[in-house]
């Protein structure tokens, strides 16, 4: 092997120190206590859905240890199901995640259309961030709301029936709630505890 | 004739909340299944009804509920499979969103019939308005003592908790689904033994649709005789279509089974036609993994019997020219539509989802997105074609899940009935190239695509 050697961004470690809240770590209790004792590991993916949140959008090494550690499982155990599961992300992403769908229904509805019109006006392309953190664009597979197709989900809150003029809208609604505070929408750890 | 079950009262404002719910007869079921029946006797109601399950499978609902080991005296579960993502389908979402408590009685009534104490609901992770507001109805519950220790004082117990999944299709497999709720990565198990015998934590467990639970409190409060009136043959009760795609009225609606397809398709009730006075083309009658049907096997079967929408007539023909219900999700495509690139999309969904874990799946789906893409795109070969069905025919059977199967028949059914079409896109590259979404003309209609 070359001296530059292959290293997944799974082993960087930073060493950052990173912790939840006291009144987060009460409410992963609730969750914890509603699966059956000795069971805590079933409490990996909810937990792993409120870290995201918490911790920047996205999950890294040290977060990824942290939860292991909460849970009373090994690392590895962690990292399998994080890179498993397409929600979790492992690169950094922007403020809003843009998820276009462009499965089939979706697809025969416009979707590539929406999609190329996003890379268009984020100058972006689908995968990349925006320079200023605010956006980053993905196309993802089915949403499961295809009787009101296109669909895209900005941070997981649904926008249906797309059409360019309501991106316009959105995309513009966005970058001014990113200026003021966004009205505060339920997180994770409210909706799972 | 109208039939509602599932959707009964939906339209009622705010029939969300608890209170609206049981104004308008709801947990009724409740009381009679917890006081007046044994489990047994609920078990029995649902296998008389002949309810099947309403995931995709058809299973027979009481049939599989016998099969619970309650032998070895281990905690039995029973889970509701809210992970929807099958492409075409969102029924489960607008039944969630719309009126919760009905899944929420159900689950009651089903996990008093199974001797179960504790439940859970996964929804995928997508869904995260679905979970808060499944939440919501699960504390109102709590609260109401419909839920928790001594329901209504008749000695039963039951915890419900909402699981969520975090994007895996895969996960809507019963095994897989499992292996998520206890953390781990979605790979389906090599059955048997079938989760009713080592399910949840190794223990007795059932896993049902949604839709197949929505059901339950209607054939406890109405008994399974009356179920069994409703629909046609085998295909009892009523199904929850989502139909979607080119047509006027995308949405869900629940039909009596047996409702002609034609009548589906055409009448104002349901999707109200073709969009745009445009002529049908095909249609994927359940969801996308099922075999999509050309327009002259769709209406009507190759007897030239009318097609009914029950699981029976869908599949009549087998996969020579028939389909299946499944899932309930129903795609239709208009004349314009590009039958290959529609291949070509779900075959890079299959390929996106599948978990890995087989070999013909996670290099067969992998394959069939490369070869189509390569005819998508104008550089296909005839000999790409047979490739294709060689492929397809490879990876059915030969998997431990079903995602292999449902990889394969799409690819497998568009090359059957649509051969002409992958034809023209080896035998005019140009053209191909040039036409970047559906036929060039409709291409055309859509807005170009300008800057900010």
């Amino acid at each position: 092997m070359s001296e530059k050697q292959f290293k997944h961004k799974l082993y960087v470690k930073k060493g950052l120190k990173v912790a939840f809240t006291p009144e987060t770590l009460e409410k992963i209790k609730i969750i914890i206590s509603h699966y059956p004792e000795g069971q805590q590991k079933s409490a990996l993916i909810p937990v792993l859905h409120i870290a995201q949140e918490e911790m920047g959008g996205s999950l890294n090494v040290d977060i990824m240890d942290y939860v292991a550690e909460l849970l009373g499982i090994t690392p590895i155990e962690v990292y399998e199901v994080a890179t498993f599961y397409s929600q979790f992300y492992l690169d950094p992403v922007g403020k809003y995640v843009i998820e276009v769908c462009q499965t089939g229904p979706c697809a025969i509805c416009g979707a590539d259309d929406m999609i190329a019109y996003l890379e268009d006006k984020l100058k972006i392309k689908v995968g990349e961030t925006t320079e200023d953190k605010l956006f980053s664009l993905k196309a993802v597979e089915c949403l499961g709301a295809c009787g009101s197709a296109p669909v895209m989900q900005v941070n997981t809150e649904f926008h249906e029936f797309l059409d360019l003029k309501k991106i316009d809208e959105i995309i513009a609604q966005l970058r001014s709630e990113s200026e003021i505070k966004k009205p505060e929408e339920l997180t994770w750890k409210e909706r799972l505890s | 004739m109208e039939r509602k079950i599932i959707l009964e009262n939906i339209e009622i404002e705010g029939i969300r909340s608890l209170e609206v719910y049981r104004e308008n007869g709801g947990y009724k079921s409740i009381e009679k299944a917890l006081k007046k029946m044994t489990p047994d006797e609920v078990v029995n109601e649902v296998k008389t009804s002949g309810l099947r399950g309403r995931g995709g499978a058809g299973f027979p609902t009481g049939m599989k509920w016998s099969f619970i080991d309650k032998k070895s005296g281990n905690p039995r579960y029973l889970v509701c499979n809210a992970d929807e993502s099958e492409p075409g389908t969102f029924k489960d979402r607008y039944l969630l969103m719309n009126i919760p408590h009905r899944l929420i009685e159900g689950m009651i009534c089903a996990s008093y019939a199974l001797g179960a104490n504790k439940a859970y609901i996964y929804v995928r992770g997508e869904f995260k308005t679905v979970i808060g507001i499944l939440n919501e109805a699960i504390k109102e519950s709590y609260k109401a003592g419909l839920l928790g220790k001594n329901i209504l004082g008749s000695g039963y117990d039951l915890d419900l908790h909402v699981h969520t999944g975090a994007g895996a299709y895969i996960c809507g497999e019963e095994t897989a689904l499992l292996e998520s709720l206890e953390g781990k990565r979605g790979n389906p198990r090599l059955k048997p033994p079938f989760p009713a015998i080592k399910g949840l934590y190794d223990c007795p467990t059932v896993v049902n649709n949604v839709e197949t639970l929505a059901n339950i409190g209607w054939i406890v409060n109405n008994g399974g005789e009356e179920y069994a009136k409703i629909g046609v043959g085998r295909s009892t009760g009523t199904k929850l279509i989502s139909a979607c795609g080119n047509i006027n009225n995308p949405g869900v609606y629940e039909i009596e089974l047996g409702l002609p397809v034609e009548e589906f398709i055409y009448s104002d009730k349901y999707c109200g036609g073709v969009k745009g006075g445009k002529e049908l083309k095909a249609v994927i009658p359940g969801g996308s993994s099922v075999p999509i049907l050309p327009k002259h096997l769709i209406l009507k079967t190759a007897e030239g019997q009318p097609r009914l929408m029950s699981y029976e007539s869908l599949s009549e023909g087998g996969f020579v020219s028939g389909s299946m219900l499944g899932s309930g999700g129903f795609i239709v495509y208009d004349e314009d539509a590009c039958i290959v690139r529609n291949t070509y999309n779900f075959s890079r969904f299959y390929h996106h989802e599948s978990c890995g874990q087989c070999s013909p799946c996670r290099e067969g789906t992998s394959w069939m997105e490369s070869v189509l893409h390569r005819i998508e795109n104008g550089e296909g070969r005839m000999k790409d074609i047979d490739l294709l069905v060689s492929i397809a025919g490879k990876i059915e059977g030969n998997t431990i899940c079903p995602l292999g199967d449902a990889a394969a028949w799409p690819v497998a059914a568009a090359i059957r009935h649509f051969r002409h079409e992958f034809e023209f896109h080896v035998e005019n590259p140009e053209v191909v190239k040039n036409v970047k979404h559906g036929s060039l003309e409709k291409y055309m209609e859509i807005p170009a695509v300008t800057g900010e």
